[in-house]
């Protein structure tokens, strides 16, 4: 267990480069996910058949797929950038596929009559959806779009494996073959550093549900 | 009906299963020797009561940990045996101990895993591109060197500004290399973390090269050889080595009597011409003269 007094603040630095990478990615994927989600309830069909095919096209691929096309994939077509902000992108294009899904449940989960009489009072669907139809879909939707959050947070670490390096896992890598510590110890330091990512993002989405909760 | 249709599923899926198992044969194999050379094996050889090498010959199996993955000194090919430099090495020692090369078992030991692997006694030897170090010799034992290798630089065919190491920083280059390799540590001296892109395997290196996402490659001079022969002229060798890597061979710890066997082995071995014949089988690709025998260091 020296290593994990010895490497400490690698350990750090590690935690601190998967901190960065989720917060970012949970950002992008939460806001296009449910902006993917308002297309698939939209009144406009292409908007909807767009919605469908990203859902399609991003729950059904692997992750390292999705991650290796965007890292690979955009320099082979000219788009150069740091493997960051690639790692940004494919973890955000994928978790957003299983928010968007979260969330329009959500949004069937509300009652018809409210955007019934949304729309009777005058509003758009916009409007409608933005004012009346979403703040209660959230509501319902908490559970589900943590534990998908925390899922992404367990799969950056495919995203550490292309070309970011410097995150938790990658620490771990680091430590058992370049420095030669014991991997049990090594691992179990980099599933601590997760940990204390996960389980106070389960408690905070806990503490949201309770919050937003109302009596219907 | 239904029922008849689920029973014939049932049976197409186990047919798939037993198909693959056979075909598979999961992390170890022991099908006959690949097409490289067999070096004599030692007929009769006989060995002090209770060593290593009295226990490896009684049995008459090698276990050996490699790598799967490595162009030239470990790298499985269709017929299921990793191939190159490493295995040829283990080879000549499996020999001396009387085991011929269709009777050793192969292993997979990519970087992460090779003290653990000799630790929990999964393997009687690691020989796998195994830079011997002092963090390393806390837990495990080494033999040899049996070769040494250095760390280059690979850049573009075109590339004129990045001469060595010390230019990286001027030419604000990005440097790419595998995560957790020893490699990838000693760069750091040299860029900024900012400009160090990891990967899991050098292939991955050699793509971002060519796409320009990176400036540079680096790792041992030897395995960049091995990508620069794969580039059509795309890349080149800087052919400025600014570091040792003596690849030596994993035993257990504390195994002297096996260690100085091993060393005894590379010595005769280099002697009546079997490490030159494994050179040629495999490294002469793309490094024609055959390296000198590194002194061998201390066996503890």
């Amino acid at each position: 267990m020296g290593v994990l007094i010895e490497q400490f603040p690698l350990y750090v630095s590690g935690f601190l480069g998967t901190l960065r990478l989720c917060v970012f990615a949970a950002i992008g994927s939460l806001v296009l996910g449910t902006v993917i989600a308002a297309c698939r309830v939209s009144p406009v069909p292409p908007l909807r058949a767009l919605g469908s095919a990203w859902v399609t096209v991003f729950r059904n691929t692997p992750l390292a797929v999705v991650l290796f096309a965007v890292a690979f994939g955009l320099p082979e077509l000219g788009v150069n950038g740091s493997y960051f902000w690639f790692g940004v992108a494919g973890l955000t294009f994928y978790t957003s596929a299983f928010v968007c899904e979260a969330v329009r449940s959500g949004i069937n989960s509300v009652p018809p009559g409210q955007a019934e009489a949304a729309r009777a009072v005058g509003l758009t669907f916009t409007q409608s959806l933005s004012l009346v139809i979403l703040p209660q879909a959230f509501r319902t939707v908490v559970p589900p779009l943590g534990s998908v959050i925390i899922a992404m947070i367990k799969n950056s670490a495919i995203a550490g494996a292309f070309g970011i390096g410097g995150d938790l896992f990658a620490v771990g890598s680091t430590l058992t073959s370049a420095q030669g510590y014991a991997a049990a110890a090594t691992l179990f330091g980099v599933l601590l550093g997760y940990l204390v990512l996960t389980i106070p993002a389960g408690i905070g989405l806990a503490r949201l549900e309770k919050k937003l909760a109302v009596a219907r | 009906m239904r029922l008849n249709r689920l029973a014939k599923v049932a049976v197409a899926a186990a047919a798939v299963v037993v198909a693959a198992t056979a075909c598979g044969g999961g992390g170890s194999s022991q099908l006959g020797g690949g097409a490289t050379s067999a070096p004599p094996v030692a007929e009769g050889a006989s060995f002090p009561e209770g060593t290593t090498m009295a226990k490896l010959a009684q049995a008459g199996t090698l276990r050996l940990g490699t790598k799967f993955d490595q162009p030239l000194f470990g790298l499985k090919g269709l017929d299921g045996n990793p191939q190159g430099f490493d295995v040829e090495i283990a080879k000549i020692v499996a020999a001396k101990l009387g085991i011929p090369a269709d009777k050793i078992t192969y292993t997979e030991t990519p970087s992460a895993v090779r003290e653990e692997v000799i630790e929990q006694d999964r393997v009687d030897m690691v020989v796998a591109t195994y830079t011997i170090n002092d963090k390393r010799k806390e837990r495990i034992s080494f033999a040899g060197p049996y070769y040494v290798a250095g760390q280059d630089l690979m850049v573009a065919a075109d590339n004129s500004a990045i001469t060595g190491p010390d230019t990286l920083r001027a030419a604000n280059a990005k440097v790419c290399s595998v995560t957790g390799s020893t490699p990838s540590e000693k760069i750091k001296e040299y860029v900024d973390p900012a400009n160090i892109v990891l990967f899991d395997v050098y292939s991955k290196c050699a793509d971002a090269l060519r796409t320009g996402q990176v400036q540079a490659v680096t790792t041992d001079n030897v395995i960049l050889t091995g990508l620069v022969e794969n580039s059509n002229g795309a890349f080149k060798l800087v052919n400025n080595k600014f570091t040792e890597e003596p690849y030596g061979i994993g035993i257990k710890k504390g195994d002297v009597a096996f260690c100085q066997f091993i060393d005894q082995t590379l010595k005769e071995a280099e002697a009546d011409g079997t490490y030159a014949a494994a050179w040629n089988n495999t490294l002469s690709k793309v490094s024609p003269d055959v390296p000198p025998l590194p002194a061998a260091g201390a066996c503890t």
